[in-house]
């Protein structure tokens, strides 16, 4: 397969985001299908494939009333949609269905009909890390980031100014869960989490979905919208454990999938306009920007720092607010996907000027997993 | 207060929990390479040979990253560590910091550490951490 042969030519969010106590995890899933089905002006019976994570794909085909001769239920966390989208660009090339559909719906936030999470005692998480008190994300995903401020000599002050500069982005989208202006005392005086971690630079914590429609780039112009080409992807897996994370301040799968997804698009990161960085957690776009190759090793705190990823900078960063100030039902992978092709299509709240080559790239778990689309507007 | 999450051994890994109970912090190595590694597997992750055998590693490490959990979890009293710590033998493992106070001034990276055993259930001993006593 070659850059742009395949194309997203449906994107849509959940009707509503944020607080939706009155649908289930899986009507989430069809709330955005149908969105998305309606933007790509087709019907249930128009898809031959279905990838989803977080809920089976059995689910949701049955659900939608779908007959799939492709199903992707690969599931590693936050970036399965990435990985998704990857897969779906090579059964489409391989021939294997002509119309993918990928969905994520998570009620997060108000644990409606949702897939519980459990840690397995006998796993070697369940062993070795479970034992110590860890109680969710906010005290795994954290933890390397001590190393990482220590080796490079940057402060708790730069880490929040990551989440300061997402809340001005925030505030330019009328969906963002969070619009309020916050400064760095803001953040080192909201309350304190898991030290380092304040509560403003922690995910949001919310319900929604989202949905992509996928398709061949032959097909991709008898559509309605305007097609968003998929020019490179990645993938890639590191540790089911924190602990066990090779190098505290950079991610492999960060890097291996990054890598991936800019070889086969042929890009650099000089040729990107915009970028999504899944941030689950603040330090999150530091290590994504130093693993992509944007700035160098230790460098990303100063860049942010320097305004360089906030609104009138030279590399527009997590333009919808991110999970931190946007929304994050939990597997935010699909928000950031969803806010690449707005971007791309010219729709965004916060709309970049001519945005030709977008970059999104999504983490799964913590550090555990990986992926990583190139967006573009033109097939090349 | 309840108790903390137990670990279910595997027959992978009994021997690690046998050692733990009698005082000792087990790691493994191959033979090929003398490749040391965590957590237990009867093979090695870095060459694939099957050649390993066990050895009971010093119990010294240093403070590699943490953070302090300030909300209630379920056997914990906040706010308490959670860390990583490098063994000399060179495997990063999770644990506790202990016996000292669980603030950022007390728990400075690349302090000196020794494990010290807590018996949790009659299976299981959770091999911890505290500031190395200087005598050593």
């Amino acid at each position: 397969m070659k850059p742009g042969d395949v194309a997203i030519v449906g994107a849509a969010e959940t009707t509503q985001l944020g607080v939706i106590p009155e649908m289930s995890q899986i009507q989430l899933h069809a709330d955005c299908a149908r969105n998305a089905l309606r933007d790509a002006g087709i019907k249930p019976a128009d898809v031959d494939g279905v990838a989803t994570a977080g809920e089976s794909p059995t689910n949701v085909a049955h659900y939608l009333g779908i007959v799939p001769k492709w199903v992707d239920g690969t599931a590693v966390g936050g970036c399965s949609f990435m990985l998704h989208v990857r897969h779906a660009v090579a059964a489409i090339s391989a021939g294997l269905c002509k119309t993918a559909l990928i969905t994520h719906g998570e009620s997060g936030r108000s644990h409606i009909g949702a897939t519980p999470r459990t840690i397995v005692p006998a796993s070697l998480h369940g062993q070795f890390e479970a034992p110590y008190g860890i109680f969710g994300p906010p005290t795994m995903f954290t933890i390397p980031v001590l190393r990482y401020l220590k080796t490079y000599g940057n402060t708790e002050e730069q880490l929040a100014m990551v989440a300061v500069v997402q809340r001005e982005w925030a505030a330019r989208n009328p969906r963002a869960m969070m619009k309020d202006p916050i400064s760095v005392d803001d953040v080192l005086n909201s309350r304190m989490i898991a030290y380092p971690f304040r509560l403003l630079m922690c995910c949001l914590v919310t319900d929604g979905g989202g949905a992509l429609i996928l398709t061949s780039a032959d097909r991709a112009k008898d559509f309605p919208q305007r097609p968003v080409y998929i020019l490179g992807t990645g993938e890639s897996v590191e540790m089911p454990m924190i602990s066990q994370m090779q190098d505290f301040t950079s991610s492999r799968a960060f890097r291996v999938s990054g890598k991936l997804a800019f070889d086969s698009a042929g890009i650099r990161p000089s040729d990107v306009n915009h970028l999504m960085i899944y941030d689950a957690f603040a330090h999150l776009p530091l290590y994504g920007l130093e693993d992509l190759g944007f700035v160098g090793r230790g460098e990303a705190a100063a860049f942010v720092a320097e305004r360089h990823t906030a609104p009138g900078g030279k590399l527009p960063v997590n333009t919808n607010g991110g999970g931190l100030s946007y929304t994050h039902t939990g597997m935010y992978g699909m928000f950031a996907l969803q806010e690449s092709v707005r971007q791309v299509r010219g729709t965004a709240p916060a709309q970049i000027e001519n945005v030709q080559v977008a970059v999104c790239h999504g983490v799964g778990g913590m550090f555990a997993a990986s992926g990583t689309i190139v967006m573009g507007d033109r097939r090349p | 207060m309840t108790q903390r999450p137990l670990p279910a051994i595997t027959p992978e890994t009994r021997n690690f929990w046998e050692g733990t109970r009698s005082g000792e912090l087990r790691l493994q190595k191959c033979s090929d390479f003398n490749h040391v590694y965590f957590p237990p597997r009867p093979f090695c992750p870095q060459c694939g040979s099957a050649k390993v055998s066990v050895f009971r590693a010093s119990g010294r490490a240093t403070l590699y990253s943490y953070v302090i959990h300030h909300r209630p979890v379920p056997g914990f009293v906040p706010p308490y560590s959670i860390a990583v710590v490098e063994l000399e033998e060179g495997p990063r493992m999770m644990t506790n910091i202990v016996q000292t106070p669980q603030t950022p001034e007390a728990l400075q990276l690349d302090m000196a550490l020794e494990v010290v055993f807590e018996r949790i259930s009659e299976e299981i001993t959770l091999p911890l951490f505290r500031p190395m006593r200087s005598a050593k």
